[in-house]
């Protein structure tokens, strides 16, 4: 047991055998909004082993979206422990920072956030054009994650040739296609019609069981029990952490 | 290393994609830059023009001769000084030669006495006006750097006798005669009957001024008969060491001396001038006409270079979501900055090789329209206007590619 947890939740969050990727640990963020300051985070510790099917839930300035960017190494705590897969994060400058990001976490975004004027291998490409992959590589490897998430026939459209589900499936060939350690993603189904979003769900179950680290920031209930443990955060601080049940 | 290339391609790649999918915009971002570059390669072409007409006209004087006058070239302040110097006599470039002849080892060549006057050339009903004629001993050949398109120099028999023959410069013999041969044919010197025994090719004008084709050389003994050498002559003195113009000035001046027997600590009543002096006076004019010239027509790529960065500005905020997601994706700030920088470069290019192409067909066009004018297009004025170019566009597009590269992906990726 870490002595980082707090005390009345250590006994409830489930251990799975992998080893661990993500260690956060009295992690706090402050935010200056003009003359005041903000508590997003307020000591949280958090650990995420390899295959873990996470979900973060919590009302809107629950500091969920702070903890997502934290997770996520677009932005840095102001005190407390960050390690990634045993780097310290915490004091890691810009560029260390994204190429934590290329090479070890995926993003998939509620509005996709696809360049519009590429195609889908292009956009599926970008991040490997950023890791140093030479072009035949590039494509060899964004075609076989494209045909993955079930879109081998869609290779050459571009994002407005594509349905709003196809859309989320090239972001996540987008995210898959570094092999990272984890994928995050932040409300993947928001922008999607219910039936969609099942798909997409459908989609994160089947590469949690070929072994990715998922982990999904959600404020839907349906969407975050598709996930095998839920953290839930108030205001700045971890409400409970527990397995889905 | 190898990502750095991957990563400008891809710059590139964008770059392009984005001038393309925004084509009126980065026409009319482009228009400025190629104005700028217009106004600028016009300007050089037109200063290398310039310097081009410098040059011939100071090689029409000749670089191995030393002119001999009562007045320095380029005029003086201190006029009152110089009025009542004697006049240079055509006499006193025999006595020149004399000494010249004494001395051992000199410098100098040969002198040659020039009288000069402005005439009318009269050939049968055509008549040419403001002729310079020139009234020279036969050594005149010796100085000359042009040659005789037909004929030739009158010899020293028909010098010495001043016999009426005379040689017309390209002009006037072109244009009472058409196209005839003038060889032979009479013409009226102020209304004295000469014959035609040779004519000079084509030189052109000194600096626009005055035409080297526009004159008449006749023999210095009948200058002498028929107009009046009492103004004064010029006195022309041929170099053997166009490397040692100094030494031989000085030779020059001391020969002068002796000829004006003037007496030591006696000022020079005579100047001895030289085209590297006409030079040096007109460096400084050259360069001032450049300066300004390159100054102004500069102002106008600096409007284009600010279209640049403006729209580059524009460019930034309206992609700030795609910035934040490449930075999401693992894009460094170089990456980003190098993007943005592409692209300002990229539209400068464009606008660099319009703006080249246009100078290029201007400068085509002015060169049929005015042949006399000085407009030179060269080889490095390619080279110095895609630098420029590109400059521009570096030096515009720093400001808001790196505000770009510093953004918070947080911020970027939450803009809408």
């Amino acid at each position: 047991m870490s002595p980082s947890l707090a005390p009345e939740l250590a006994g409830r969050v489930t251990r799975p055998s992998g080893p661990l990727v993500i260690d956060i640990a009295g992690v706090t963020k402050l935010y200056k909004m003009g003359e005041e300051i903000i508590h997003a985070l307020r000591g949280v510790s958090v650990q995420i082993h390899r295959n873990e099917y996470l979900a973060i839930m919590g009302p809107s300035g629950s500091g969920k979206s702070t903890l997502m960017n934290m997770l996520g190494c677009l932005d840095t705590p102001t005190a407390g422990r960050y390690e990634f897969n045993g780097k310290n994060v915490a004091t890691m400058v810009d560029d260390e920072l994204a190429d934590i990001r290329n090479r070890e976490i995926g993003f998939v975004f509620q509005t996709f956030n696809l360049l519009p004027r590429s195609t889908a291998l292009a956009n599926v490409e970008l991040p490997l054009i950023y890791a140093g992959y030479s072009p035949s590589e590039r494509r060899e490897r964004a075609i076989h994650t494209l045909e993955n998430v079930g879109l081998g026939s869609r290779l050459h459209h571009k994002p407005n040739e594509l349905s709003g589900g196809q859309r989320q499936r090239v972001a996540i060939a987008r995210a898959l296609v570094n092999k990272p350690s984890i994928i995050l993603a932040d409300e993947p189904t928001g922008n999607l019609d219910s039936k969609t979003g099942v798909e997409i769900m459908a989609l994160f179950e089947q590469l949690y069981a070929q072994g990715n680290t998922l982990i999904v920031v959600t404020h839907e209930e349906d969407i975050a029990r598709h996930a095998r443990r839920i953290v839930r955060l108030r205001d700045g601080l971890i409400e409970s952490d527990g397995p889905v049940g | 290393m190898t990502r750095l290339v991957y990563e400008l391609t891809e710059s590139f790649r964008i770059a392009f994609a984005q001038i393309r999918a925004n084509k009126l915009r980065s026409v009319l971002t482009a228009l400025g830059v190629i104005i700028g570059i217009v106004a600028v390669t016009l300007m050089g072409t037109a200063i290398g023009g310039i310097d081009k007409g410098f040059t011939n006209s100071l090689a029409m004087l000749g670089d191995d001769v030393l002119y001999v006058e009562k007045w320095p070239w380029g005029g003086v302040e201190d006029w009152w000084n110089y009025a009542n110097r004697p006049p240079i006599r055509p006499e006193d470039a025999e006595k020149l030669n004399r000494v010249i002849e004494q001395t051992p080892n000199s410098l100098l060549e040969v002198a040659v006495p020039v009288s000069s006057r402005g005439n009318s050339v009269k050939a049968g009903e055509n008549k040419v006006s403001g002729v310079q004629t020139l009234g020279t001993t036969a050594d005149y050949g010796r100085l000359i750097t042009a040659d005789f398109s037909e004929g030739r120099l009158f010899n020293e028999t028909e010098a010495v006798g001043g016999r009426p023959v005379c040689v017309l410069g390209f002009d006037v013999a072109e244009a009472p005669f058409q196209g005839r041969s003038p060889l032979d044919e009479t013409v009226m010197l102020a209304g004295h009957p000469f014959t035609v025994i040779g004519v000079v090719s084509k030189q052109g004008s000194f600096l626009g001024l005055f035409s080297f084709d526009n004159q008449a050389i006749i023999p210095l003994e009948a200058f002498r008969k028929y107009f009046s050498v009492r103004r004064g002559a010029q006195i022309r003195v041929k170099i053997t060491d166009k490397n040692r113009v100094a030494e031989a000035r000085e030779e020059l001046i001391g020969a002068m001396r002796r000829v004006r027997a003037q007496l030591p600590g006696e000022r020079d009543n005579f100047n001895v001038n030289e085209q590297g002096a006409f030079k040096a006076q007109l460096d400084p004019i050259k360069q001032g006409i450049a300066l300004a010239g390159l100054f102004i027509t500069g102002l106008s790529l600096f409007v284009g270079a600010i279209g640049i960065m403006n729209i580059t500005f524009v460019s930034v905020k309206e992609r700030t979501k795609e910035i934040g997601t490449r930075k999401a994706l693992g894009a460094r700030r170089r990456t980003i900055l190098l993007q943005f920088l592409i692209e300002a470069v990229s539209i400068c290019l464009i606008g660099g090789v319009a703006g080249l192409a246009l100078t290029y067909g201007l400068v085509l066009a002015v060169g049929a329209a005015f042949p006399a004018m000085p407009v030179e297009f060269s080889i490095s004025l390619v080279f110095v206007s895609m630098a420029v170019s590109i400059i521009t566009g570096i030096v515009s597009g720093f400001a808001p590619a790196y505000g770009a590269s510093r953004l918070d992906p947080v911020v970027a990726l939450r803009y809408e």
